[in-house]
């Protein structure tokens, strides 16, 4: 489906300008200016889209709605009796999720002696790391630095992220891009070995190092290989924790799985737990269309908010600037930073530029939705969704022909498949909710308040303060799957598990009661509910 | 808004109706299932949603991803959730990038036929064929460079009449090529010695201990590389 006739007259003026703009930089926002533009237009400041968590470590803490329903949510096995004596599976290390976090914490803790179990919801490395595109930062080059880098991410994050998780971060970067080239990821190199970086949203060095536009996937299937080549490594698929086990000294002692396709439950003992389940992008917060996966609902959350873990910073998400707005099949999809990064601008209506491209996300974002929604300047779709422009064929004229074809061939071929060529056209966007960037808090080792629970990668909070930069996300599912793969397996040393209880089940259960909640979603959500049942109300 | 057309489409063996501009996979969901396998990102990286289908009397058999390709009326249609490929066993350190080496993992590579029938088969549109070629004849850059946007859905092994496991000797041929043949990268070791001799240790922690106007300050301040 090529643009509607509707659309051309628009598309007409994206062309006219282009000669123009090729020789325009649209002035970045100064801090006030930015300041405001969140304050005005950001979905994170809709106070009518959030609430305070009535019960929990959280009490009085302010979240999305649907969030904060999945967290006061009753146990999906309040009220089911199991035998917790009869444990069907044994471990070291349990690790829940089977991303790019989970992978990269097995690896980690098998190499430092533990056995290891990945439990699953549903195949080994369906996650967001998979779907990734636009690079992974470290500061690696002679003009950067580790403390440039912390200085991005602190600026980037509003200067409230927490300062240690961010030393890891960028320290342990460099080393990190090592490691992933030693089990064999093809990172961008000149023929020389340099590595071919580029700038991202924030950043202050081109310090973003990509696998042409298939980063995250090029990372995951890598790390799901390796973990495939441990035999010291199992792996249960289509198999998600519903809820953790503690023993009756009130220590984490694993968890009940559920064989999603039999519905059988399954009880594993683990001397240590890692959570590595990723972010929250299904629950469709304010309605907003996702670049997440599947199975993004937010579990490990909620399972570590019933054993007591603090989250920190769960009244912020990411909206990414750059979600497909057209054709109405893939509305929603990532389209990657690094179209950006390479020197396309954003456009109105009116084929104007209206921002500067590389903002952080946050700002990026705001400023698309004020286009659209104040001033009037979007796009319309036959479907009735608005959009801005973002000028990909630019590209090609900057860097040389073959240029979006080499760096972006996802992104062309996901195009084409409904007849929108990228390298002639531009591609029509609008924010899509993207990242969480809070979670359970977390220490520099990946341990949490609670004892033998770790958590790493998305479904941790702190590193990213109030907002992720691009790149960092993939860094952080690294660092701190190994870091909490490395420390899940040490503390596995020292444990010793009483008998294995869900009394925090009934506990819950009580206090939900308590400050007066009845009913209730069971939680965790474990699958988005998409399937349409015609005879419903 | 008029309410568009319902079309007939059959998912395995089971006829619905559907809107006609829904992906399989959204139009799966319309027909009521709660996807369990067969649904990973949905958005046409992770290879979840390999599906097969036919169209009304065609014989030819068409493929494509459920969560890219839009229904048609009279779709006949079936996923393929799992196949039971075979991966051997391997550590990446203790291999060498030869075609050797492939063929000790893979005795059944020389069984290629050239028939084409991957190609054929691949949602991604690279040409298997050829990168298998490059296989048999022990190019394994050539393998990393063709096989790079493999999403491993599995459908060029699920057809393949010679019984290869196209997707598994590519992604071992990626890992080879990045660990032994891609050149490497001088600025990037010596950064991580760097590190870990602590070179960075001390700045780091005056930074951690700046506060917060400093540090405004100071990001407010930067210099920003040119493109």
């Amino acid at each position: 489906m090529p643009y509607p006739p509707s659309m051309q007259e628009s598309l007409a003026l994206v062309e006219a300008t282009r000669p123009q703009r090729l020789h325009e930089t649209f002035p970045m926002l100064s801090p006030s200016e930015k300041q405001d533009l969140l304050r005005r237009f950001h979905p994170d400041y809709i106070q009518a889209a959030m609430r305070e968590i009535r019960v929990g470590p959280n009490k009085g803490d302010r979240t999305p709605l649907e969030l904060a329903a999945l967290l006061e949510g009753p146990s999906r096995l309040y009220g089911v009796r199991l035998d917790l004596g009869r444990v069907d599976y044994d471990t070291d290390v349990l690790v829940i999720g089977g991303g790019g976090a989970g992978c990269s914490a097995a690896i980690l803790a098998e190499e430092h002696g533990a056995k290891v179990l990945i439990a699953t919801k549903l195949r080994l490395g369906d996650a967001n790391t998979m779907m990734a595109q636009g690079g992974i930062q470290a500061a690696d080059k002679p003009n950067d630095s580790p403390m440039l880098h912390y200085l991005d991410v602190m600026g980037g994050g509003g200067y409230v992220n927490d300062p240690d998780l961010v030393e890891a971060l960028v320290r342990d970067a460099p080393g990190v891009i090592l490691w992933l080239e030693n089990l064999g990821v093809m990172f961008d190199k000149e023929p020389d070995g340099t590595m071919r970086t580029i700038h991202g949203g924030g950043t202050c060095r081109r310090r973003m190092h990509s696998a042409r536009d298939y980063t995250g996937a090029e990372i995951m299937r890598t790390l799901r290989d390796e973990v495939r080549s441990r035999p010291a490594i199992e792996v249960l698929e289509f198999s998600p924790a519903l809820e953790l086990l503690l023993d009756e000294s009130g220590q984490v002692a694993g968890a009940v799985l559920q064989n999603l396709e039999t519905e059988e439950y399954l009880v594993v003992r683990a001397k240590t737990v890692v959570i590595a389940t990723g972010g929250s992008g299904r629950l469709h917060y304010q309605g907003f269309a996702t670049t997440n996966h599947y199975g993004a609902t937010g579990d490990g959350l909620v399972m570590a908010y019933r054993v007591g873990a603090r989250l920190s910073f769960i009244d912020t998400m990411q909206y990414h600037p750059t979600g497909a707005a057209y054709p109405e099949q893939i509305v929603g999809l990532l389209v990657t930073e690094k179209v950006r990064g390479l020197g396309a601008q954003v456009l109105n209506v009116q084929g104007k530029q209206f921002v500067f491209p590389r903002e952080t996300r946050d700002a990026e974002s705001a400023a698309i939705i004020r286009e659209v929604k104040e001033r009037g300047l979007g796009v319309r779709t036959p479907s009735g969704m608005e959009g801005v422009w973002l000028d990909s064929p630019m590209i090609d004229i900057i860097h040389g022909p073959g240029t979006v074809q080499r760096e972006l061939p996802a992104m062309v071929r996901q195009f084409a498949r409904f007849n929108i060529d990228i390298t002639k056209e531009p591609m029509l966007v609008y924010p899509t909710l993207h990242y969480q960037n809070g979670g359970v808090a977390i220490r520099p080792d990946g341990s949490t308040g609670v004892l033998n629970l770790f958590v790493a990668g998305e479904a941790s909070g702190g590193v990213h303060g109030r907002n992720r930069l691009m790149g960092n996300s993939l860094l952080d599912v690294v660092v701190y799957g190994r870091r909490a793969g490395r420390a899940a397996a040490e503390r596995a040393k020292e444990v010793r598990l009483g008998r294995l209880t869900l009394a925090h089940v009934e506990e819950w259960e009580r206090a939900r009661r308590n400050a007066g909640l009845e009913d209730g979603m069971p939680s965790p959500l474990v699958l988005p509910r998409y399937a349409r049942r015609a005879r419903e109300a | 808004m008029d309410k568009p057309e319902l079309i007939p489409i059959h998912i395995m063996g089971k006829r619905y109706l559907v809107p006609p501009s829904l992906t399989i996979q959204k139009a799966m969901e319309y027909a009521g299932y709660t996807l369990v396998r067969g649904c990973g990102c949905r958005g046409g990286f992770c290879g979840a949603c390999a599906t097969v289908y036919r169209l009304g009397s065609d014989y030819k058999l068409r493929i494509g991803l459920a969560c890219q390709t839009v229904v048609e009326p009279e779709m006949y249609l079936a996923q393929i959730p799992s196949f039971p490929a075979r991966r051997p066993q391997y550590r990446l350190e203790e291999l060498k990038p030869t075609l050797g080496q492939l063929l000790a993992l893979y005795p059944e590579l020389m069984r290629c036929l050239s028939c084409g029938t991957c190609t054929k088969a691949c949602p991604q549109n690279l040409d298997v064929r050829d990168y298998m070629a490059a296989a048999m004849r022990g190019d394994i850059a050539a393998v990393a460079d063709k096989s790079f946007d493999c999403i491993m859905c599995g459908l060029c092994t699920a057809r393949c009449p010679a019984e290869e496991v196209q997707y598994n000797i590519a992604i071992l041929c990626r890992r080879l090529y990045g660990r032994y043949l891609a050149p490497r990268s001088r600025h990037l070791i010596e950064r991580v010695a760097e590190v870990e001799a602590g070179q960075y240790d001390e700045a780091l922690a005056a930074m951690k201990r700046m506060p917060v106007e400093e540090l405004r300050k100071q990001y407010n301040a930067r210099d920003i590389e040119p493109e």
